[in-house]
């Protein structure tokens, strides 16, 4: 029988396998960063152990860093990044720290270096790292206790999960983003759907997604339950990848690809579950409620709470939230729009906002948020930041910023806000804030109107 | 990390489903550097509400949370497991839990504890009818036990043995060092390193 990319991947990191035990699996690539890693290295010094492969391992300053240009003013947050700093030195881990043109949210900075390639198994002590799944890798969120074993090992003891695939028929319909696709996947399976899971997402409406866009999609798995989600790799793959900085050069690269070419799900391969969408039925797709999965299509009213599948959760949903049942969704108004996040904070999502907001102005506080300062730059030479500026918008420095609000960009009590980022849990961007999540494009067409607005409702 | 083998104690009914772990312990709380002072965090903004079911005095040192499903799921932070232990928790129960959140428990030596959904709430109208009820988690036998009931759950033998012995992962990890040197030296010529 065929094997899944999955099980391909799987079983090329396979250390040790040993009846009634996890498989030892070989990490290629670790990814840190301030905030789930302090722990780890203690834990290192305590035991005397030293980082095994700190050539397989990066760091980079994300979750803490202010926007604005300055120092780091919480103290809190300064002496959790300069502890990055002292760990990187004494361990020898490579960092980006603030303010070099290498730093951005961790997510981004991978791909962009050609770190992220097909093929291999990459960790984060976070759970968005199922974006890098998106080159035809298993890339999956692990906690400090596993960061230390990295760090420590460079390997890590785990069940291979199930696997699902889900299979995206059609075409996108202009208009409709990955975005869209993957909060409509979350809301069809739901946030639990993908637990124990490695998805692949598979047919016409992903093989004509970008890599970024797919990165999108492989980014949000989290949110549907699954610890990684995958795609397999194409010549889009390959041309993304070719000549980046870590992307294997000359001869390296023929052989390099003829190997990305052969993980694909074999055609006699069996999936433990499949999940079918078809994509040209899509429309722009938000969240009304406080987890990923309530979300309905923009063209749809708040839900009434009985006709959910879990009325306790949507009543509670839509107390916190402060909607009423059967209000459209068009019709919410918003203070405040954030464009950023590694689901959301890459160069092609501050295109999609440039082009709608070209010649508009905003009315709510609208930030944009840079996925990293090479994102900053490629920006800037495309002049996106005029635009930005000329509409009224903020333009700001690298980071996960208002995503999760550790920094000082986060929502009052009450505010509300459309946002490009990944979770709508209450509190996530500020307590007692209130998150709608929306693709770039939507989310820059709502900062012209203050409600929530598709492009094509513009005049 | 401590051994588990068998726990008894009071339980609390948390009748909420998807606690992501932006509730268990919100992203303000992340900022520190040690391992401890998670506790106060724990649940932080609901538990400002007095009618939240940790500030009623019945459930004070309750030591099993019993939570509707989907519990832990979202960001990969270990501090929500760190804060329910720090709080006094040893066990969770519920239907279904967060893939991360999961595996950080069982290496922090949490005992995550899937019973079917119907069980789940049977035993949180047990403990709201009675919450004096004692509740015990057999981690050895694989099963749940209070009043005159009981239920068995599923755990890996593997991760039930480490949990028991109380053993630490790297530790068991580095005793086959020569496989992973071996593997490393059969790695494709291509990957790429961060030097």
């Amino acid at each position: 029988m065929g094997r899944t990319l999955a099980e391909k991947v799987w079983e090329q990191h396979v250390v040790r396998r040993a009846e009634g035990e996890p498989d030892l699996l070989y990490i290629d690539l670790h990814l840190v960063h301030e905030v789930t890693s302090p722990q780890a290295f203690d834990g290192l010094r305590m035991a005397g152990r030293k980082v095994r492969r700190p050539d397989l391992t990066i760091a980079t300053e994300d979750h803490n860093v202010p926007t604005l240009v300055g120092p780091i003013t919480d103290p809190v947050s300064k002496t959790q990044v300069e502890t990055l700093r002292k760990n990187c030195a004494e361990f020898g881990v490579r960092l980006h720290p603030m303010g070099d043109a290498g730093q951005g949210v961790v997510h981004i900075i991978g791909p962009q270096f050609g770190l992220t390639q097909p093929g291999m198994t990459i960790v984060c002590g976070d759970s968005h790292t199922s974006t890098h799944g998106a080159f035809g890798g298993i890339a999956f969120g692990i906690g400090t206790s596993e960061v230390e074993h990295v760090l420590a090992t460079q390997t890590l003891p785990a069940y291979r999960p199930k696997t699902m695939a889900i299979e995206v028929s059609g075409e996108l319909p202009a208009g409709v983003t990955a975005k869209d696709l993957i909060l409509a996947i979350i809301a069809k399976i739901g946030t639990g759907g993908g637990q124990g899971y490695i998805v692949e997402y598979r047919g016409e409406a992903i093989r004509k997604l970008s890599m970024e866009g797919r990165m999108t999609v492989c980014n949000m798995s989290i949110e549907a339950g699954a610890r990684a989600g995958m795609i397999a790799p194409d010549e889009t793959t390959f041309e993304y990848l070719k000549g980046r900085p870590h992307a294997p050069g000359g001869d390296a690269w023929d052989a390099a690809v003829e190997y990305w070419k052969s993980l694909t799900t074999d055609e006699d391969a069996v999936f433990d579950a499949v999940v079918e969408i078809d994509a040209s039925t899509l429309t722009p797709f938000v969240t009304w409620g406080t987890n990923p999965g309530q979300g309905a299509p923009l063209g749809a009213a708040v839900p009434v709470p009985e006709e959910t599948d879990d009325p306790a959760a949507a009543r509670r949903a839509l107390e916190y939230m402060g909607l009423t049942a059967g209000t459209p969704l068009r019709e919410i108004a918003v203070d405040t729009v954030f464009v950023g996040s590694c689901t959301n904070g890459r160069l092609e999502d501050l295109r999609a906002v440039a082009e709608v907001l070209r010649g508009r102005r905003v009315v709510t506080r609208t930030l944009i948020v840079p996925g990293s300062m090479l994102v900053k730059l490629q920006a800037e030479k495309e002049g996106l930041h005029e635009v930005f500026k000329a509409a009224g918008a903020e333009w700001r420095e690298a980071g996960c910023s208002m995503c999760l609000g550790m920094n000082p960009d986060t929502l009052a009590p009450g505010e509300r806000s459309a946002s490009t980022s990944n979770r709508n849990f209450e509190g996530r961007q500020g307590k007692g804030g209130r998150t709608h999540l929306v693709s770039p494009a939507v989310a820059a067409a709502t900062a012209v109107t203050g409600k929530l607005t598709a492009p094509a409702d513009l005049a | 990390m401590d051994a588990f083998t068998t726990h008894t104690g009071r339980a609390v009914p948390l009748r909420r489903s998807n606690v992501d772990t932006d509730q268990i312990i919100p992203a303000v709380w992340l900022k520190q550097v040690s391992r401890t002072g998670f506790d106060k965090g724990l649940f932080s903004a609901w538990r400002e509400d007095p009618e939240f079911v940790l500030n009623q005095p019945a459930y004070q040192g309750a030591s099993i949370l019993v939570s509707g499903p989907d519990f832990g799921t979202g960001s990969s932070r270990e501090h929500a497991v760190w804060a329910l232990q720090q709080y006094g928790f040893r066990v969770v129960i519920a239907a279904r839990f967060g893939d991360i959140f999961r595996n950080n428990s069982t290496k922090m030596g949490l005992l995550p504890v899937v019973l079917p959904a119907e069980t789940v709430e049977a035993l949180q109208s047990a403990v709201e009818a009675d919450p004096a009820i004692e509740v015990t988690v057999d981690l050895g036998e694989r099963r749940v036990r209070w009043g005159g009931e009981s239920a068995g759950f599923e755990i890996d033998d593997y991760t039930r043995w480490r949990l028991m012995e109380g053993l630490d992962d790297i530790g068991l990890t580095l005793r086959n060092a020569d496989d992973i040197a071996t593997y490393e030296n059969g790695r494709q010529p291509w990957l790429p390193t961060t030097v």
